[in-house]
């Protein structure tokens, strides 16, 4: 798979009561909460979202809190991939289970700049920056995961396992 | 090479003889918890999916306490959806109202915990349990909503860290300073996809409830798990609380290890953590004076009986500064109960605090004691982050229940014995 997109560029640290603050987590609604998602940090994220499609991220995104509605709302505002030097690892279990691509690649994080053009090619595990003509490689996902991303989520696989019994 | 604690509860998770650091394996749960944020989630998930079976009612616990008592219609009809659910498959651990409190103070004390178990929830911090020596993390309400079903989730083996407490503490340094400080030294990712093991005559001499505000801020590390092997203070707590076995583990001499960080905290002063991250820590006493709004007592990092005390011992006899706003959160019900009984909650009163239901309330700036634009709080709670606790420009600052009483007290952040 094939994702192309700009980059919108963010720091370290990126916790998930900025990504969706817990005010807003009365909602269960996708729509409604990437309306919302990053507005404290840039109050026009979501705008930009919709036509940049690529965010990219220093040390540890995600970090914090559990809620699934961090990566519900950072798919829902237009965001096709999330490429990070690193992620909390709720935030990456999560990401995986509802069928968020994310890349770990501490080089990519740092060189990627703001604006520029990328290709992410999923399979071969590799992010081009068009922009400025580098290739970064991605380790790939352990080959269960890989399943669960395939399967389009956990839960499909929980229903095979479930009506397999 | 011998295994740690946390490869030996996966292991027997796992029915496996051995497992090791990176490895993935498939473990059975002995309990998942949801709350009325993360579990509607779930349910949606199981009803969209058109799955309708969960693997044993009685392994599931649901708790109401982030959003309540109830702030708006929305969050009444999470927990209408949650109680629903509950009846649907007989869940008889489904806590709301006033059987309801913060799930991580009210797991240990229903008993629902013993050492050994290995407990997921919809919830960062239910890597509070590791005080008993039970492996606990949390997930994702996805996750959690297969574990229902299932009985069973993944898990990447972590490599384990090391903690070596030792030393003889200063008056007012509590679990609290000890789990800050170690946050300030190895950062807010310090231990990322790791366990952190805490050890030394320094825990082992610390009350279970400083125990659990330590297991309960491992996550902010950025760790899996935190645990702490379960000695005889462990074994007469769940003693009479639970039915179920404790298994007890001990990590093994050869036990291999990322790393071993030694802590001598005889020259450690109580600690504060700046905005907006929990490793932002600083010495009270090396501080300027800062004028606060708000102060926050309770959590489940800090709503047990001996942080009231300790808060009651500092505010016995004093009023809270005019422009401060005091704020209790017991825990849970029988905390209240408990304070009720040894008088805390008068002192509380009458020095011009207010105390609250058991609830996650402001901690995550869901309600009761939301922070407007450029206030400052010292909240005893876990995460201060940007927004956190309310509007964007508003600041958090974590301390013990010591610094926060006292705090209250003089209107700036402060020590007691700077009062
Ligand atoms: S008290 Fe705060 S940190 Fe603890 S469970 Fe509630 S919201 Fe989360």
């Amino acid at each position: 798979m094939i994702i192309s997109g700009k980059a919108l560029k963010y720091g370290d640290n990126i916790d998930t009561d900025v990504i969706i603050p817990a005010r807003y987590l009365t909602s269960t609604d996708p729509a409604e909460l990437a309306q919302h998602c990053l507005e404290g940090l840039d109050p026009t994220f979501c705008e930009k979202a919709s036509s940049a499609g690529i965010l990219v991220a220093g040390k540890n995104f995600g970090c914090g809190s559990s809620r699934e509605h961090a990566p519900l709302a950072i798919k829902a505002s237009g965001v096709k991939a999330v490429i990070a030097a690193s992620f909390a690892r709720i935030f990456y279990r999560n990401a995986v289970n509802i069928g968020l691509p994310i890349l770990e690649s501490e080089e990519a994080a740092e060189k990627i700049k703001e604006g520029d053009q990328l290709e992410i090619d999923l399979d071969k595990g590799e992010i081009k920056n068009l922009t400025s003509g580098e290739t970064f490689k991605v380790s790939p996902f352990p080959p269960f995961l890989q399943e669960i991303i395939e399967r389009g989520g956990l839960m499909n696989l929980v229903k095979e396992k479930v009506n397999s019994r | 090479m011998g295994m740690t604690i946390t490869e030996k509860i996966i292991a027997a998770h796992a029915q496996k003889e051995k497992v090791t650091p990176g490895e993935l394996v498939q473990v059975k749960i002995d309990l998942a918890l949801a709350n009325d944020i993360t579990a509607p989630l779930s349910i949606k998930e199981l009803e969209k999916q058109k799955i309708d079976r969960i693997f044993d009612p009685d392994k599931v616990v649901l708790v109401a306490d982030h959003n309540t008592p109830c702030k708006d219609i929305a969050s009444a009809q999470n927990v209408k959806l949650m109680r629903d659910f509950a009846r649907k498959y007989g869940i008889s651990h489904f806590f709301e109202g006033g059987k309801a409190g913060i799930e991580h103070v009210l797991l240990p004390e229903e008993g629902l915990i013993a050492p050994g178990d290995l407990v997921i929830g919809a919830d960062s911090h239910t890597c509070t349990y590791g005080a008993l020596g039970a492996f606990s993390t949390g997930m994702g309400s996805t996750d959690i909503a297969a574990s229902w079903v299932l009985g069973e989730t993944w898990l990447r083996v972590p490599e384990s860290i090391l903690f070596l407490y030792e030393g003889k503490r200063k008056s007012f340094v509590t679990g609290k300073d000890l789990i800050l400080f170690t946050i300030g030294k190895i950062g807010v990712d310090g231990a990322r996809y790791c366990a952190m093991e805490f050890r030394g005559s320094v825990i082992s001499e610390l009350s279970l409830d400083e125990r659990f505000t330590m297991a309960n801020m491992a996550v902010e590390a950025g760790a899996k798990n935190g645990i702490m092997e379960a000695d005889s203070k462990v074994l007469s707590y769940v003693s009479g609380r639970t039915s179920h076995l404790s298994r007890v583990y001990q990590s093994d001499p050869d036990a291999r290890w990322k790393e071993i960080i030694e802590i001598d905290v005889s020259s450690l002063e109580p600690q504060v953590a700046f905005p907006h991250l929990p490793s932002n820590t600083h010495s009270v006493y090396s501080i300027p004076q800062i004028e606060i709004d708000q102060v926050v007592i309770g959590s489940c990092t800090n709503g047990r009986i001996e942080d009231l005390k300790m808060a009651a011992q500092v505010l016995k006899g004093r009023e809270v500064h005019p422009r401060v706003r005091l704020l209790i959160f017991p825990g849970t019900p029988s905390v209240i109960k408990q304070a009720e009984k040894e008088g805390l909650l008068r002192i509380f009163l009458e020095a011009g605090g207010i105390v609250a239901p058991p609830s996650c309330g402001p901690c995550l700036g869901g309600h009761l004691g939301v922070l407007a634009e450029g206030e400052k709080c010292v909240s005893t709670t876990n995460r201060n982050f940007l927004g956190r606790m309310g509007h964007i420009k508003s600041e958090v600052y974590l301390a013990s229940p010591y610094v926060a009483a006292s705090s209250a007290v003089a209107g700036y952040i402060a020590a007691p014995d700077e009062i």
